[in-house]
C-alpha cells in the first residue's frame, strides 16, 4: 500500500526515513523514557512526589514568574514591534537587530551578567537597594531573567503582522469618525491579538522551563526562590531519579498544555481573520 | 502677488497629522521608552559582561582564557557544535523535503513533533536522556559495557545539544520551500536530471540563505546551551565541561574574572552571530522565510 500519492519527486523514502529515525532517536525515545519511568512509578507515587511542599512551591514559582514576565513582554513587545515597524528614527535598524540578543546570548552568560548588575553591590542593585528593593537573590530577580530571555518572542511574532496591516483600513476607520485610540482599539488590536498571544504563549513556555539565566540570580532558597528545573537537577544529584522524573513529567504536562494553547490560538485566529 | 513661495512644495505641516499616525508627542514618548527599556534590559547586561571581564585589566582576562581548563572547555564546545549542527542541518533538509514536496497522512502531527523541543525545558530534555541512556537503565548499562558511555560523556552532550537545536534549521527551510513550490524541481526532473542532481543544482541553491540562517541560529544555541548539557555532562573538569558549564563552575568558585572572560568570549561569538544574521536579513530577505524579512 502506498502512503503517498504517486509523485514524480524522488527521495520521499530517504527524507521521511531520516526525519522519523532522527526524531525518534533524539527526541521521542528520550521523552518516552521519561513517560515510561513515570508509568512505572504509578499514579499514586507520582502524585505524592509532586505534591510535596518543596516541589509544589517550585512548580508554582516557575509558572507564576513565567506568567508575570510573559505578561510584561506581551505589553512591551507589542509597543516595541509597533515602534520598530511604524516609526522612523535614527538607530531603528540597530535596535531591530539587537532585539534578538537574548536568543543569541548563552543563558549562563546572561545569568551571571544580570546577577552582577542587580546584586546589592551592582549598578542597578544599588539603586534598587536605595529604594528598599531587593532584586537579585529574591523573586524579582527571577522576573528580570525571564523578561530578558522572553523579550524577543512577542516582538518577533507581532512585527510581521503589523507590517502586513493595510493602512487603508485605518484610514477608513478615521474617515468614519473614529479617534486614533478607537481605531487602535477596535481595528488594529484585533488583528494583532492572535500573534501577540502566540508570542505570549511562546515566552511563557520558555519561561517555565528556563534554567541557565535564572539559577545565578535567583538565590535558590528552597520554597522561596527555587525554580522547578533546578529542583530536577538537585533531585538527580541526590540520585532520586523518581523524584526528578515526577517533576519532569509535571513540567512536560505544562509544556503540552502550552503547545495546545498555541495551536488553539492559531486555529482560532485562522478561522477569525484568515491568517496567523 | 506671485512669488516663489507659492510654488515651493508645502512644508511638512506641523498642525496636520495623518489619520493613521499617533500624535507626535506620543510617538516621541514611545520611541524614548523603547530606547530606555532596551538600554536597561539588553545593553546593560552586555556591557557588564565585558566590563567584568576587563575589571582587572585585559591581561587578567587573557590569562584566564589561557588556562588549560579553559582551553579544554573551548575545544569541547567547538567539537560538540561541529558534531551537532550538521545533524540539525541534515534533519532540517530532510524535513523540508519530505514535508514541502509530498503529501502524506500525519503531516500536521509531524510538524508539531518537530517543534516539540521548543516547548520542552532544556533540563527536562537532559533528564529524558539520562533516563534513556543513564546508569541503571538497560540501554545505558549495555552501552557502558560496549565501552561507549553516553551520559557524563561526549555522546550525551551532543545528543542534548541536538535535542534543543533540532527545529532550528527545519523551521527556516520549510516555509521557504513551501513558498517556492515544486515547479523548478519538476522542470529539472523533466529535463532528465537525477534526483541528487536536481537537489544540488535546483533545491539547494534556492534555499541556501534560509539554510545558512538556520545553521547560524543552531550554532549560536549549540555553543551556548546550558540547561540540557548541565544535566548530562556530569561536569567533569577539563573533560565534560563545555564553556557554559565552565563559566558556572568558575563563577561558583568566586573566580569572577575568569568566569566573565569566558562569558565575554561567548558574548563576542553571539554578537558575531547577530551581525551575520542581520546581514542575511538585509541582503537576502527575499530568500528567507517571510517573518525573517527586515
Amino acid at each position: 500500500m502506498r502512503i503517498v500519492a504517486k509523485s514524480p519527486m524522488p527521495g520521499f523514502a530517504l527524507s521521511a526515513g531520516l526525519v522519523l529515525s532522527l526524531l525518534s532517536l533524539i527526541v521521542l525515545l528520550p521523552i518516552g523514557a521519561l513517560l515510561v519511568r513515570g508509568a512505572g512509578m504509578g499514579l499514586g507515587d507520582l502524585a505524592a512526589a509532586i505534591s510535596g511542599e518543596r516541589v509544589r512551591s517550585a512548580l508554582l514559582l516557575s509558572f507564576r514568574s513565567a506568567l508575570i514576565a510573559a505578561a510584561f513582554n506581551l505589553v512591551f513587545g507589542v509597543v516595541v514591534a509597533w515602534v520598530l515597524v511604524r516609526y522612523r528614527f535614527p538607530g531603528r535598524r540597530l535596535i531591530d537587530a539587537a532585539i534578538d540578543l537574548p536568543f543569541a546570548l548563552p543563558t549562563a552568560v546572561a545569568g551571571i551578567a544580570l546577577t552582577a548588575l542587580y546584586a546589592p553591590n551592582g549598578v542597578f542593585g544599588q539603586i534598587a537597594a536605595g529604594a528598599g528593593l531587593r532584586i537579585a537573590y529574591a523573586p524579582p530577580g527571577i522576573l528580570v531573567a525571564l523578561v530578558f530571555v522572553g523579550l524577543p518572542f512577542v516582538v518577533r511574532t507581532v512585527q510581521p503582522v503589523i507590517a502586513e496591516i493595510d493602512r487603508e483600513v485605518e484610514e477608513a476607520s478615521a474617515t468614519l469618525g473614529a479617534s486614533r485610540l478607537t481605531t487602535l482599539r477596535r481595528v488594529v488590536a484585533p488583528v494583532l491579538m492572535p500573534a501577540a498571544l502566540t508570542g505570549f504563549a511562546l515566552a511563557l513556555a520558555r519561561g517555565v522551563g528556563e534554567y541557565g539565566s535564572v539559577i545565578f540570580i535567583a538565590g535558590n532558597l528552597p520554597m522561596k526562590t527555587e525554580i522547578a528545573p533546578l529542583l530536577i537537577v538537585i533531585r538527580l544529584e541526590e540520585f532520586d531519579i523518581d523524584g526528578a522524573a515526577a517533576i519532569g513529567i509535571a513540567m512536560l504536562g505544562i509544556s503540552f498544555a502550552m503547545l495546545l494553547l498555541i495551536n488553539a490560538v492559531q486555529v482560532w485566529s485562522r478561522r477569525r481573520i484568515g491568517y496567523v | 502677488m506671485f512669488d516663489a513661495a507659492h510654488l515651493a512644495p508645502p512644508r511638512p505641516a506641523r498642525r496636520f497629522r495623518a489619520a493613521t499616525e499617533e500624535p507626535a508627542a506620543l510617538r516621541r514618548g514611545l520611541i524614548g521608552l523603547v530606547f530606555v527599556l532596551l538600554a536597561v534590559l539588553l545593553f546593560a547586561p552586555l556591557v557588564t559582561v565585558f566590563g567584568e571581564a576587563l575589571s582587572q585589566g585585559a591581561g587578567a582576562a587573557l590569562t584566564a582564557l589561557a588556562e588549560p581548563e579553559a582551553h579544554a572547555a573551548i575545544r569541547l564546545t567547538l567539537l560538540v557544535t561541529a558534531l551537532s549542527v550538521p545533524l540539525t542541518a541534515v534533519f532540517g533538509l530532510a524535513a523540508g523535503w519530505a514535508i514541502a514536496r509530498f503529501d502524506f497522512p500525519g503531516k500536521a502531527v509531524l510538524i508539531t513533533l518537530i517543534d516539540l523541543p521548543f516547548s520542552v525545558s532544556p533540563v527536562v530534555a537532559g533528564l529524558c536522556l539520562v533516563l534513556l541512556f543513564g546508569a541503571n537503565t538497560t540501554l545505558g548499562d549495555w552501552l557502558v559495557g560496549q565501552g561507549m558511555p553516553v551520559v557524563f560523556a561526549l555522546p550525551g552532550i551532543v545528543l542534548a545539544t541536538v535535542f534543543v537545536t533540532f527545529p532550528f534549521v527545519a523551521r527556516e527551510i520549510l516555509p521557504v520551500m513551501v513558498e517556492q513550490g515544486r515547479a523548478e524541481e519538476e522542470a529539472a526532473l523533466t529535463l532528465g536530471a537525477s534526483g541528487w542532481r536536481m537537489f544540488f543544482t535546483v533545491t539547494l541553491p534556492n534555499i541556501r540563505w534560509a539554510l545558512l540562517y538556520g545553521v547560524l541560529l543552531a550554532t549560536a544555541r549549540a555553543m551556548g546551551e546550558f540547561g540540557a548539557v548541565a544535566v548530562v555532562s556530569g561536569k567533569i573538569r577539563g573533560v565534560t565541561a563545555t564553556v557554559p558549564i565552565a563559566i558556572e563552575m568558575l563563577y561558583n568558585e568566586y573566580l569572577t574574572v575568569a568566569a566573565f572572560s569566558l562569558a565575554a568570549l561567548l558574548a563576542s561569538l553571539a554578537l558575531v552571530t547577530l551581525a551575520l544574521k542581520t546581514a542575511l536579513e538585509w541582503r537576502h530577505a527575499d530568500a528567507l522565510s517571510a517573518n525573517r524579512r527586515a
